[in-house]
């Protein structure tokens, strides 16, 4: 295996508490793509994020990073992960300066200092997500969307290449959301790899250059981007339809369950 | 006895020194129990070492020992049950105290001790410990404050984001154990300054009481080490100087100062959350959508005219009986 594939998914399963959820997964994602993995609730999207940084166990199929298997990597300062954020807060209030500086800790040796380096990096890393005057606040006293850009600053930190970014934008308003586009996008032109999980793309939409889309645990969509409305369409990348999509309405037999005292709909 | 002649004995000086390496210890480990919500791991680390100090008693060898071997397995054995079960921990916490206090009692009462020898223990007796314990306190003591200090930042970032940290190529489950014996030493540190049934207190209270008062995880680690060595060095010597009216135990003094200065903080950070938040700057763009000039206006805002001025966007608003006013020429904005 070469360094010219960023991440390699080879037939990977994955199972939780038993359970399928990811069945036979193959993807590549190549240097400088900005990919967005898309599909509906319970598809099994985050799982394949945290599958690609080893918080999953495989239940079958291999994972390299830049070509070496999950297993004997360790060069995780290349690595930028952003997990879905944490609703409940520590025991401790931290600063958003104390959460951005612990990015930095790939690329520090153990019980050394912080070099002047890593406080530029550090500082940098705030500034560009937009939050450098915040940075002596508790997290806890953020709105959700500048949570998410805390998250962001701290895989900066490291200054990683590839970054892994779970359902960033879900819960953050409009104009955080922009903010983050921004960010993601600064991020594109200096170069780096970015798999993103996504429900909705909104702002980021323009960035992103290939979609894959998930469905029930399987690759059902790996090509150009997609816009929105087009992942979430009811036939999309549904095995056997030949894509008549007539809006007919379910059908459903149940029989409608009314009390007497219940007026009939329409009336009064 | 004066004071200063009390004070130059060899054995309140060991006391003494004890007092402030515990001070300094406990809430040094407490601060990453409190950040990981086990701030009663303390507690059940204490009572598993009950057990140990009885094994010592029993056997004829040093408590201290035994106490720190058993208690390391106890938390250990804790951290194991945490990380297998689904459960926050607290089943295994609940099992191993009530486990560990009974085996304790248990032991003891087999070798015929008496409940005097093992209640130096229990509620801790400063003024008894032999120098060969001082010494051995004060390594274990600094040793854990070291390690506490020196790897904040590890073990900060595994308490804060444990997945994050993974992926950062940090070794999770060897943090997660070097926690749970770091916690487990100090308990046996603090075991003869406030013993082990008040141990929890002081590894939890000066942390509690710092965090009132602080924003960040660097100035409450600080703070709950400057408070709780303040608090078990007053308590040894404000139960010093008691003694000369009353029979007053360091144990509790220590921990009931500690819970003094808690009540003390605690209504400063009620005030200092309310004032934060009321000086919270106005989200950007929510002005009046219309230019929405005020009538006569009694009086000219200004720093100091006694109404709070709240940030909003290049501006400042003053607030005053549910108005914004934001200044705007001559006469004043509703925003």
């Amino acid at each position: 295996m070469t360094d010219s594939v960023a991440v390699e998914v080879e037939d990977v399963s994955v199972a939780l508490g038993g359970r399928p959820v990811l069945r036979g997964i193959d993807l590549a994602v190549h240097p400088g793509d900005f990919m967005a993995l898309m599909g509906a609730n319970g598809s099994g999207k985050s799982t394949l994020v945290r599958a690609m940084v080893g918080l999953r166990p495989l239940v079958g199929g291999r994972v390299r990073l830049f070509g070496t298997p999950l297993d004997e990597y360790d060069d995780w300062c290349r690595i930028g992960y952003v997990p879905q954020r944490a609703t409940a807060g520590s025991g401790i209030p931290a600063s958003v300066w104390e959460v951005v500086a612990a990015g930095r800790l790939t690329r520090r040796r153990l019980l050394r200092p912080l070099s002047r380096a890593d406080r530029a990096v550090i500082d940098d890393a705030l500034e560009v997500v937009g939050l450098a005057d915040r940075r002596r606040d508790a997290v806890t006293n953020l709105s959700g969307g500048q949570q998410q850009r805390v998250l962001i600053a701290r895989a900066l930190a490291g200054e990683p290449e590839l970054f892994f970014l779970d359902e960033p934008t879900a819960g953050v308003d409009l104009p955080n959301q922009q903010v983050l586009a921004d960010t993601l996008g600064q991020l594109k032109e200096r170069g780096a790899t970015i798999v993103l999980v996504a429900h909705e793309l909104g702002p980021l939409a323009p960035l992103v250059d290939r979609a894959v889309v998930l469905r029930d645990g399987r690759v059902a969509y790996d090509g150009a981007a997609l816009l929105d409305h087009e992942v979430h369409q009811p036939w999309f990348a549904e095995p056997h339809t030949h894509h008549h999509h007539h809006e007919r309405p379910a059908a459903d037999h149940v029989p409608q369950v009314s009390s007497p005292v219940d007026r009939p709909r329409g009336e009064g | 006895m004066s004071p200063v002649e009390l004070f130059s004995q060899p054995f309140m000086q060991r006391a003494l020194i004890a007092a402030l390496l515990t001070g300094l210890a406990a809430p040094a480990i407490g601060t990453f129990l409190v950040q990981r919500r086990l701030a009663l791991m303390g507690d059940g680390i204490g009572h598993v070492a009950v057990t140990g100090v009885a094994l010592g008693l029993a056997t004829q060898t040093s408590p201290l020992w035994t106490a720190v071997l058993v208690a390391v397995l106890g938390a250990v054995l804790i951290e194991i049950i945490r990380e297998r079960g689904q459960t926050n921990g607290d089943v295994a916490l609940a099992l191993l105290f009530y486990g560990g206090l009974a085996g304790g009692i248990f032991i003891s009462g087999l070798a015929g001790e008496s409940a005097a020898a093992l209640n130096r223990y229990l509620f801790g007796s400063l003024t008894t410990i032999s120098p060969q314990d001082v010494l051995v306190t004060m390594v274990l003591a600094i040793a854990v404050v070291g390690l506490c200090v020196g790897l904040a930042p590890q073990l900060f970032a595994v308490a804060q984001d444990q997945e994050f940290a993974r992926v950062a190529g940090l070794r999770v489950r060897t943090y997660n154990v070097l926690v749970a014996v770091l916690a487990a030493v100090s308990v046996t540190v603090a075991m003869r300054t406030v013993g082990l049934l008040l141990v929890s207190a002081l590894m939890v209270v000066p942390v509690a009481t710092a965090q009132q008062l602080t924003r960040s995880f660097r100035t409450t680690l600080g703070a709950a080490m400057v408070l709780g060595t303040l608090a078990s060095v007053g308590g040894l010597v404000a139960a010093t100087f008691a003694s000369y009216e009353v029979t007053v135990a360091p144990g509790p003094t220590i921990v009931l100062l500690a819970l003094a200065g808690y009540a003390v903080a605690w209504p400063i950070g009620i005030w200092l959350r309310h004032r934060a938040r009321l000086r919270e700057p106005f989200a950007s763009g929510q002005a009046a959508p219309e230019h929405d000039a005020c009538g006569e206006h009694p009086h000219a805002h200004g720093p100091g005219c006694g109404h709070l001025a709240v940030p909003h966007d290049d501006h400042v608003d003053y607030v005053h009986d549910g108005h914004r006013h934001a200044v705007h020429g001559a006469h004043y904005d509703e925003h």
